[in-house]
């Protein structure tokens, strides 16, 4: 441990089995007052359905269970306690006035069943954040509803099929870049659409000649991220809207890396017909843990009728309500209106920020992910040298010649008390290590994290065996993923 | 690694061995090992035909899930049953573990494929990326 940086020192944490083994029969948390209304039969009631035992629910105290997920959070490692520098994922802090102001108690403990004469302070609360999603994106119009970003690209794919469909043509299928999120290809498939790869240029941008020689009237749309997962700006992105809308097809851009964007370039200024927002990644709420997420989905004018019912409206009174008779709509996608308390949050940090400060998170986040560009390169082979916008990637081509790959430097990054990068992603980068800092992070936590991944590259030439049998200051040491992938097991048994 | 000549290779990572008009098809010991511990392979029906150049199945590993590409048109004629419940075998001998059996509709699509000399240099540059 002889180049351990100051961030990471021994952390005393308890030893905690599964609160099944914790289990005694009798013990209980609660106890309820005496019956006071008449005692139903809920044999009678419920006939064969009702159950007599609970099965296998554990039996513990009020201070076991406390006790029980105190000592289980206390191995998390989470923003509030460093960087997180997960690429694409857009892991920055969540200011604490979103938590404010989302606990204000007419917020907090709004009903969505509630008539909505007494949510119009709710519902002013979803119009204002759509009009500024709206102005941030350069679109027409946007539905909040879809509960996250995979979510938002299968309701934005929808339309795009709706909207065919109603030019008399679904169309047959989707172009998808090499360098593309996952999720795009699921999507596409999941809408039913087939699935076209489109290779990148040596620039780590759409090979503008393989796009004119692919593009025809069966492409329904092409996803694109903008900037790609190279943390690339794909500087000829009007002539990729070109090329689609020549031949009818529509420009779907995933999100995911607004913030590189916001208060800089308008997807609606560049051609883009329907894209998502990720309000966990760049708006700032929580990211991870099940969040929820929120992925609203904006659209130009042509996609309106398409939209998922209900459509938020200002009716003739000027109260704001709920549109429901909607004859081209794709139809409801989500319980209510999406998860509200994420709209509560994104528009507080919107508001608390103003476009200025908005602006300045952009450069920031570009200048941190430029900053660790710099302070790596030439340690960390770096396959694209296209100018980095909010993440860079590396590969670890260099450090493979000693055997260590992406997956056992990012092990060892957690010795020094950081979170990995995203490991072996995008796929078109051999080993790529993918970090992304946002502008969350100060200079101080940045020089930090680049002398650790100095230290890593040294042990690598000096002894690589530490690197590979990496992580040794956790709980438990390296995991074997793959067994839990060939063989998991899913639950626990008594 | 030496590739074996006893067969074709696609730019996609893919071998194919033909014999007459039927032939085996898998993925390259390149493909298995960027691709890391395969923990799932998908593989289509029997009697399903295939066009050179779609994808034909899905091979899923630890870091991702990659498309496989048909090298050359024909029908399903076998599917390695064993791939289903073993996926490591890839791993093992990406070259022994031939995941369909085809009958080719042309056998002269093969022509167009890369002799095993003609990979080894395609591979040797896509690593030196």
């Amino acid at each position: 441990m002889k180049h351990m940086t100051r961030k990471a020192t021994r952390h005393v944490n308890q030893n905690e089995g599964l609160i099944f083994e914790k289990s005694s029969a009798g013990k209980a948390a609660w106890k309820l007052p005496p019956l006071d209304v008449p005692e139903v039969d809920s044999a009678k009631l419920l006939g064969r359905s009702e159950r007599k035992d609970l099965g296998h629910m554990p039996e513990v105290s009020e201070i076991e269970i406390i006790r029980h997920f105190t000592r289980l959070s206390t191995w998390n490692y989470a923003i509030d306690l460093g960087m997180y520098p997960l690429g694409s994922c857009t892991m920055k802090y969540n200011p604490r006035v979103n938590e404010f102001v989302a606990r204000i108690e007419g917020l907090a403990n709004a009903h969505p069943y509630q008539p909505e004469k007494v949510s119009q302070g709710a519902l002013r609360i979803l119009k204002t954040l759509s009009e500024c999603l709206i102005e941030i994106t350069g679109m027409d119009a946007i539905t909040l509803q879809p509960a996250a970003g995979a979510h938002g690209e299968m309701t934005g794919l929808l339309m795009v099929r709706a909207y065919h469909q109603s030019q008399g043509n679904a169309r047959k299928k989707i172009l998808i870049p090499d360098s593309a999120h996952g999720t795009n290809p699921a999507t596409a498939a999941m809408v039913n659409y087939a699935v076209e790869n489109l290779k990148s240029d040596s620039n780590g941008m759409v090979d503008i000649a393989a796009l004119e020689a692919q593009m025809n009237e069966d492409v329904a749309a092409l996803m694109l991220t903008n900037p790609n997962t190279l943390g690339v700006f794909e500087q000829q992105i009007h002539k990729i809207a070109d090329i689609l809308h020549a031949k009818g097809g529509l420009l779907y851009m995933d999100g995911a890396n607004m913030n590189a964007l916001v208060g800089k370039a308008r997807p609606g200024d560049f051609g883009v017909d329907v894209m998502h927002l990720n309000l966990h990644k760049t708006f700032s709420t929580p990211h991870g843990g099940g969040g929820p997420g929120s992925g609203p989905v904006a659209i130009k004018k042509k996609l309106e009728p398409f939209l998922p019912t209900p459509v938020l409206v200002t009716k003739s009174d000027g109260t704001l309500g709920f549109e429901y008779q909607r004859p081209q709509s794709v139809g409801r996608v989500r319980a209510f209106y999406g998860n509200f308390g994420m709209f509560v949050r994104a528009l507080a940090y919107i508001q608390a920020n103003g476009p200025d400060g908005l602006r300045q998170t952009t450069e920031d986040a570009v200048l941190n992910a430029n900053y660790i560009r710099k302070g790596l390169e030439g340690i960390y082979d770096l396959p694209y040298s296209t100018p980095t916008m909010h993440e860079v990637v590396f590969s670890d081509k260099l450090q493979a010649k000693k055997g260590a790959r992406t997956m056992d430097i990012a092990k060892r990054l957690i010795d020094y008390g950081f979170h990995p990068y995203t490991t072996a992603f995008p796929l078109i980068v051999p080993g790529a290590l993918m970090i992304e800092p946002t502008e969350s992070e100060s200079k101080e936590e940045m020089d930090l994290f680049i002398e650790a991944m100095k230290s890593i590259a040294e042990e690598v030439e000096e002894d690589p065996q530490t690197v590979l049998d990496a992580p040794h200051s956790t709980r438990v040491s390296r995991l074997d993923e793959t067994a839990a992938a060939r063989k998991p097991v899913l639950r626990w048994k008594p | 690694m030496a590739y074996p000549t006893d067969r074709k290779y696609t730019k996609e990572h893919e071998w194919i061995q033909a014999s007459g008009t039927t032939a085996i098809v898998g993925i390259t010991d390149y493909a298995q090992q960027s691709l890391g511990d395969i923990v799932f392979v998908e593989l289509p029906k029997v009697g399903v035909e295939l066009a050179a150049g779609k994808t034909f199945g899905t091979v899923e590993s630890v870091k991702a899930v990659s498309d496989l590409y048909a090298p050359a048109s024909g029908t399903v004629t076998e599917v390695n049953g064993d791939l289903a419940t073993s996926p490591e075998k890839v791993n093992q001998d990406a070259h022994g573990s031939w995941m369909l059996k085809l009958t080719l509709k042309n056998a002269g699509e093969l022509d167009g494929l890369l002799s095993a000399a003609d990979y080894e240099k395609f591979v040797a540059e896509e690593a030196g990326h």
